[in-house]
């Protein structure tokens, strides 16, 4: 009843991935403050994005007709570790990458595979996701942005919010009803191709907490969209949804959000010499931790890469891992507050504090703990 | 593993280890029939070379075994003394009949051991050799609690081993630490079910407490940290008979701090029935809390870890966890 968790290698074609691409993220990546890297998905290096769809490491389960690699999730895997192994800034092509690109290939029309899978491959088409409203969180089937059909297309007015990167989007794919009204939950709802440059189209970033800009809110007035940019089948916007957020809950994204700063904690270990009991047993229990999650994250992809929707096993992964993800700025805090002896650079502590301020983010983007553990339940089959 | 050597060997714990046979051998009942049983049915050996007169199998085909031996609350140390035979058969040293302890005396000459009570002999690290030993070498005292099983053995200074083999590396413990681990994880796992079930059935405020969020929250916490236990185990059970320390420490420090979590949960759950004697709940969470102790708790092997990455020094997270979780 839990799902099948098994222990497995990555198969060579896929680490044989791997490095390479060390060797590109050294020359394109290494440079960057630890601070700046600790942001990893969240940012925003547009050239970056295009070197790195440039040497083919975008797109990488997308047929190679759409400008795809062909490759398995296990080759993703790879790839994406290695991306927040070093916490790159990816956030141009992240969400295109991991979602709206498997989304569009799996329910779109083959014009639109031929439109924008090539684009979103070379890292040059940079997508976000409607789900957000100010009235529709964690209860997204109540979404009120509503397109009504028109003779050559469709209407659409109403608002998203907490959208992440959506002032620096080309696209939106944006869940909204198309009938019916809110009462009728996942009935009525579906999915669109937005133009965030399309007229009626108003985007607002918003400051988050630690002073950056990194999502916004987007208003539609009368913006228009024609036939073609419904993705998939009008009033399936929500299986389409559902499977698209096995794809957001799977990734080595949920467990190594604080990574970069443990490893520049590890590093103060060392050059300060230090070797006290709880500091050593912080580092043994998160390395365990972490190990762990990782070998929990593969056999999670294992049921991806088999033709699988494991959205139990997704859930349990992600609750899992941005629990730990959590934890660590948490606990590291409270290490180096305790050795006032030490001088931490001020590039570690910008790190810590950083992710102290972000880290009430990773249990709510896709998806929030108290959803998923609902998701867990259902899948005990208590609900 | 096999499904029909699974399934028979469930058959064989459901035979001989049902939860009133566990009770009569806590109340200092014989064990003789449940060992027999064991001794006849050829598991003992599962981890001996077919050519030796095994079964040929390695530690991470057995170890759903030891989830089976978790789960049943099995009070002999069977996973240990299938360790045990396989490590004194690769010295080409004859193994005892009896139930087989392990033990790490490197660090003090006594140890609580698990499951010592129950043991006609010792397999003991000493650091710089490994000895078998009978029960007779050691001074044997039982904690007078409910609460562990097993023995505290001091080394008499005369104790004779029986047969020495070479140093264990990285250690007993950590084998030893392994087979806890595993048994943590089906125990673990059982208790989620129980728990789930008796969710569903217990009625309050009008419907089964399984329908309150707050309970469902909570058993899915649970959930995941049988996820945990169940893949930190395989983890450690990947190299087979001698563990990497990392592989090792890795199992036990998430093990035991889900053995404690699950048992902590699955007790508010269960509500008063889960305190009383005659409800099978206790028989699994009173294991649970041993196991976790047993051979290093979870922050005893957080530390060897700690230890064994600042030792080797500036390799990024990412790329240390690769190497321990490599199969």
């Amino acid at each position: 009843m839990l799902g099948n968790f098994e222990l497995q290698g990555l198969p060579g074609s896929a680490e044989a991935l791997r490095a390479p691409l060390r060797q590109l993220l050294a020359k394109h990546v290494g440079h960057l403050p630890v601070d700046v890297r600790a942001r990893s998905w969240m940012g925003f290096d547009r050239s970056l994005s295009r070197t790195l769809g440039a040497a083919g490491y975008l797109g990488l389960t997308l047929p190679r007709e759409y400008g795809g690699q062909n490759l398995d999730p296990f080759s993703r895997f790879v790839i994406v570790e290695e991306l927040l192994a070093v916490g790159a800034p990816v956030a141009e092509h992240w969400i295109a990458d991991r979602q709206s690109g498997p989304l569009i290939l799996h329910f779109g029309t083959e014009a639109q595979r031929e439109r924008y899978l090539p684009g979103i491959a070379k890292g040059e088409l940079c997508f976000c996701i409607g789900m957000s409203e100010p009235g529709a969180g964690s209860d997204l089937a109540s979404v009120r942005s509503r397109a009504e059909r028109t003779d050559n297309g469709w209407i659409l007015n109403g608002q998203k919010i907490w959208t992440t990167n959506a002032q620096h989007a080309d696209y939106m794919i944006a869940l909204v009803r198309t009938s019916g009204t809110a009462a009728d939950r996942s009935e009525g709802l579906s999915q669109f191709i937005i133009d965030l440059k399309s007229p009626g189209v108003t985007v607002r970033p918003i400051r988050d907490l630690g002073g950056d800009e990194h999502f916004a809110e987007v208003f539609f007035e009368n913006v228009f969209l024609a036939e073609d940019m419904l993705v998939g089948n009008e009033g399936a916007g929500w299986a389409q949804v559902t499977a698209e957020l096995a794809l957001e809950r799977s990734g080595p994204e949920r467990i190594y959000s604080s990574v970069v700063l443990l490893d520049a904690w590890m590093a103060h270990l060392e050059a300060n010499g230090r070797r006290n009991e709880a500091g050593t047993t912080l580092l043994g229990r998160l390395t365990a931790q972490l190990a762990t999650l990782r070998a929990v994250s593969i056999a999670v992809t294992a049921h991806l890469a088999a033709g699988e929707r494991p959205v139990v096993e997704a859930s349990i992964l992600k609750d899992l891992g941005t629990g730990f993800e959590q934890s660590v700025p948490d606990l590291i805090a409270d290490d180096l507050a305790s050795h006032p002896e030490e001088d931490a650079s001020d590039a570690l502590l910008r790190t810590l504090f950083y992710l102290t301020m972000m880290a009430p983010s990773f249990s709510l983007r896709g998806g929030t703990r108290e959803i998923l553990r609902g998701i867990i339940a259902r899948g005990l089959g208590l609900r | 593993m096999d499904d029909l050597v699974l399934d028979h060997f469930r058959k064989l714990l459901e035979d001989v280890c049902s939860p009133n046979e566990i009770r009569a051998v806590e109340n200092g009942g014989s064990t003789a029939v449940m060992w027999t049983a064991f001794q006849d049915s050829g598991f003992l050996d599962a981890l001996i070379p077919e050519a030796d007169g095994g079964a040929g199998l390695g530690l991470a085909d057995v170890a759903p075994l030891f989830l089976e031996l978790g789960a049943h609350a099995v009070p002999l140390p069977v996973a240990e003394t299938m360790i045990g035979r396989a490590l004194l058969g690769k010295a080409s040293i004859t193994s005892p009949s009896g139930p087989l302890a392990l033990a790490d005396l490197t660090l003090s000459r006594s140890a609580l051991v698990l499951f010592a009570d129950q043991a006609t002999h010792v397999l003991a690290d000493l650091g710089d050799r490994a000895a078998l030993f009978e029960m007779a070498g050691f001074e044997a005292t039982v904690p007078d609690s409910r609460g562990w099983c097993g023995a505290r053995l001091r080394i008499r200074t005369d104790a004779v081993p029986v047969a020495e083999l070479g140093q264990p590396r990285p250690g007993l413990r950590a084998i030893g630490a392994v087979a806890c681990a595993a048994q943590i994880a089906g125990a673990t796992r059982r208790v989620l079910d129980m728990s789930v079930a008796y969710a569903g059935e217990r009625v309050q405020f009008g419907k089964p407490i399984g329908k309150q969020q707050a309970v469902q929250q909570n058993l899915a916490v649970m959930a995941e940290h049988v996820v945990m236990a169940g893949m930190a185990t395989q983890i450690g059970c990947a190299d087979g008979l001698d563990p990497t320390l990392e592989a090792a420490a890795v199992a036990k420090q998430v093990a035991s701090a889900a053995a404690a979590a699950v048992a902590d949960i699955a007790h508010a759950i269960h509500g008063a029935i889960g305190i009383s004697e005659e409800y099978d709940l206790q028989l699994l969470t009173r294991r649970l809390h041993a196991l976790r102790l047993a051979h290093g708790s979870e922050s005893w092997w957080a530390k060897a870890l700690g230890v064994a990455r600042l030792e080797q020094g500036s390799t990024s997270t990412v790329d240390y966890i690769r190497a321990i979780g490599a199969v």
